[in-house]
């Protein structure tokens, strides 16, 4: 119920400050941003908007969070059908297709072009850029909040079975977990299977090894895209994890069961997890006292070339049917996210990566990376730059893919279930999920992607 | 003459009944009828546009093998969590009109978990319900692996069928305890006068006397576990594992909300509309029958 609640709040809160946007003389132009960020996230993100504020006189922004990103995606539709939508809107990498054919946006790129800012596209970090930029290239909304998965690693533990570097092949993570197991540890690796680990166990894994997770490039080439999934190396990854599951060797961690993957790793329950760089200061935040770990870049299965891993989080889009004012003042704002002073920040209070090559010279020039709790972020860096992106490493353009990452979730459950077989469960996860991806083609009939 | 006095008295009569009809028009018709339209078309959730495909949205649902589970699913739940809370209910009910020590304390106790908002009482039993962390740890300490409701389909459906129930036997509790109070005491006392136990009382005077109570709950513990079980799923499952929770008013709000599929989900929205009507048409015609109103 407490969507419909955020919802009408958010309706108030947007006619509320359309009502406030009249221009008096001498006035600051008003204009809404909505964030899907909540916790300690939003009050990072109400700083950066005070700190706009406070940087000039002409414009304000006013700030809201919706709660989620699913939320601020529903809600910001709901008000668009209304008429009353936020100039600002940040959405999640998956709903770039979704934003992309809607009709509802105005290209990053034109509106700074059309008020006199020069951004240098080239700037951005490839692997980032291109999982929001048109198949041509061209920038239709501004990078924000990014991240990538990386592997956490428990120090001691390794120590323990003789290890001081994190393993680097699939086959060493099975050996060591193996050895973990026989040195007394009781879980020595957490995983979840959820809709939401479609990310780390799905999404990263097909980039790293240059996998398709669907035809037609991962869906940039056209709408008619289907998932492939289940005849890649995924099928043997998962067959693996399913393996080590069987052998004790991982352990199911979520909330739903008491402790979710990160609060095992920083209690020391658990050994390896894999989870997002913004974990990074969470992990260091609630750890056990003087526990050791690192991070390290995802690993790969022997005699595979690594790619870039793919980018995580969300991009700032700006809406259509706003006035030119409160353009001029979007512009502002996205100019004033772009600085590489304000990449410092933003990486210094989340756990987010710099997305410019020029801020993330900035951090290293100001000694960001050299000391805890911040060091080892560079790894994430490390892990999205580890190659040129190909034309499958560049990002996933598909359709409802929330709804192909619930049914990932769903079938990966099944799988762990021993209800169905490996390729079972991803055959099915293929068939559901080219459903729904037919279902979004035909949704926008006559419609390409940009 | 008198046809004059009819008319009159019929523009009188809608006049007091046309503030009522507009509300029902515009906060259920109005609303229903739109979901009926866009349960025809396929609707681009940014308002794009749409296109008429007719019974289409139908069609794939009703072929979707996800679909058929999600309603026996469906049906499992209303099933097993109106016995139990119709149940429990009714025995505490029983046993707090016999004015047993304590009885008026149980009367305010009882009611409680009816007040107690679905997603804040879901919380509370996913920590009970933890299998590591909360009570049923101590059962999986005995029985390694017996409760698993993160993986085992079988033990989510009871967790939420335990939440479910428990917030209505507090419901059930308050118009149960009515019904047996309602009842004259002349006839419990009679009866009792002429040698007859506890149960045998409530089988043959309380019970045929409460039957319109019965019914009542019935109609509606399984009207409410079709649509009040959304935000105990939403908390304590996510429709999981494995679909295995996915209840139809959970499919529906994933589907529309999360998926976007406006369309899909207005088609399922009818169709759970469709089978509350059928059932309660089929609990009038049936089961009323065996009713007995004073």
């Amino acid at each position: 119920m407490s969507i419909f609640k955020q919802g009408l709040a958010a309706l108030a809160a947007g006619a509320f400050s359309i009502a406030l946007a009249q221009p008096a003389a001498a006035e600051p132009v008003k204009f809404d941003f909505w964030f899907g960020l909540s916790g300690d996230l939003a009050r990072v993100v109400d700083t950066l908007c005070k700190n706009f504020n406070a940087s000039q006189a002409d414009y304000e922004v006013v700030c809201t969070s919706q709660g989620n990103y699913d939320a601020t995606l529903q809600n910001t539709i709901a008000a668009f059908r209304a008429g009353k939508q936020p100039a600002v809107v940040q959405v999640y990498d998956v709903g770039t297709a979704t934003m992309m054919l809607s009709g509802a946006y105005k290209p990053a790129d034109k509106l700074m072009e059309e008020n006199g800012y020069k951004i240098d596209y080239a700037d951005y970090f490839p692997g980032i850029a291109r999982y929001y930029a048109t198949s041509k290239g061209e920038m239709l909304s501004f990078p924000f909040n990014s991240s990538t998965a990386l592997m956490y690693w428990n120090k001691d533990a390794f120590a323990k079975i003789g290890k001081t570097e994190a393993p680097k092949t699939w086959e060493d993570v099975g050996a060591d977990l193996q050895a973990m197991k026989d040195a007394g540890y009781e879980c020595p690796m957490a995983i979840n299977i959820s809709a939401n680990e479609s990310w780390q166990l799905m999404e990263q894994f097909s980039a790293i090894h240059n996998q398709p997770i669907a035809t037609k490039n991962n869906g940039y080439d056209g709408l008619d895209a289907r998932l492939e999934v289940n005849k890649t190396k995924f099928v043997q990854y998962v067959t693996d994890l399913k393996k080590w599951y069987d052998a004790g060797l991982i352990k199911i961690k979520s909330k739903d069961l008491g402790q979710d993957m990160v609060q095992a790793f920083a209690s020391g329950t658990c050994q390896v997890i894999m989870t997002s760089v913004g974990d990074h200061g969470t992990v260091g935040k609630t750890q056990k006292e003087g526990m050791n770990w690192d991070v390290a870049e995802l690993p790969v299965y022997a005699g595979t070339e690594r790619k870039n891993s793919l980018v995580g989080g969300a991009s700032l889009w700006v809406l259509s049917g706003k006035s030119d004012a409160e353009y001029k003042g979007a512009a502002a704002f996205l100019n004033f996210i772009h600085d590489p002073k304000t990449a410092l920040f933003w990486s210094t209070n989340t756990g987010y990566i710099p997305v410019t090559k020029s801020g993330f010279e900035y951090m290293k020039g100001q000694g960001f990376y050299d000391k805890a709790p911040y060091k080892g972020r560079e790894t994430a860096i490390a892990s999205l730059t580890a190659s040129e992106p190909t034309e499958i490493t560049r990002g996933i353009r598909l359709g409802n893919f929330t709804q192909i990452r619930a049914e990932f979730g769903t079938q990966m459950q099944a799988i762990f279930a021993n209800k169905v077989s490996v390729q079972e469960g991803l055959d099915t996860l293929v068939k559901n999920g080219d459903a729904i991806l037919d279902r979004f083609q035909q949704t926008y009939p006559g419609k390409t992607l940009p | 003459m008198e046809k004059r006095v009819t008319f009159s008295r019929w523009t009188i009569g809608i006049l007091f009944a046309v503030p009522q009809l507009l509300l029902i028009f515009t906060f259920f018709y109005w609303p229903a009828g739109q979901a009926v339209y866009w349960s025809l078309t396929l609707q681009q959730p940014w308002g794009g546009g749409n296109i008429w495909v007719g019974l289409d949205n139908f069609r794939s649902i009703l072929s979707n093998a996800d679909y058929w589970n999600s309603i026996s699913a469906s049906l499992i739940f209303a099933g097993i969590s109106t016995g139990l809370a119709m149940f429990i209910a009714l025995v505490l009910a029983a046993l707090t009109d016999r004015q047993l020590a304590g009885s008026r304390l149980y009367r305010v106790v009882l009611i409680w978990p009816y007040g107690i908002a679905a997603p804040a009482l879901a919380m509370a039993f996913r920590f009970i319900l933890a299998p590591e962390a909360g009570f049923m740890a101590v059962v999986n300490q005995v029985w390694p692996g017996f409760w698993d409701p993160g993986l085992d389909g079988t033990d989510a459906m009871a967790s939420i069928i335990v939440a479910f129930s428990w917030k209505y036997v507090g419901y059930n509790f308050i118009f149960f305890l009515a019904a047996f109070q309602a009842i004259p005491r002349s006839l419990i006392e009679a009866a009792a006068m002429d040698g007859s136990g506890v149960i045998r009382r409530f089988w043959d005077i309380q019970f045929p006397l409460i039957t319109p109570t019965i019914f009542f709950l019935l109609v509606i513990n399984i009207t409410e576990s079709f649509q009040d079980s959304f935000g105990i799923v939403d908390i304590m499952t996510s429709g999981g594992p494995a679909n295995a929770t996915n209840l139809m008013v959970y499919k529906i709000y994933s589907d529309g909300f999360k998926g976007l599929d406006y369309s899909g989900a207005a088609a399922q929205s009818i169709i759970l509309m469709l089978l509350i009507v059928v059932l309660t048409i089929f609990q009038f015609r049936f089961i009323e029958r065996r009713v007995h109103y004073r």
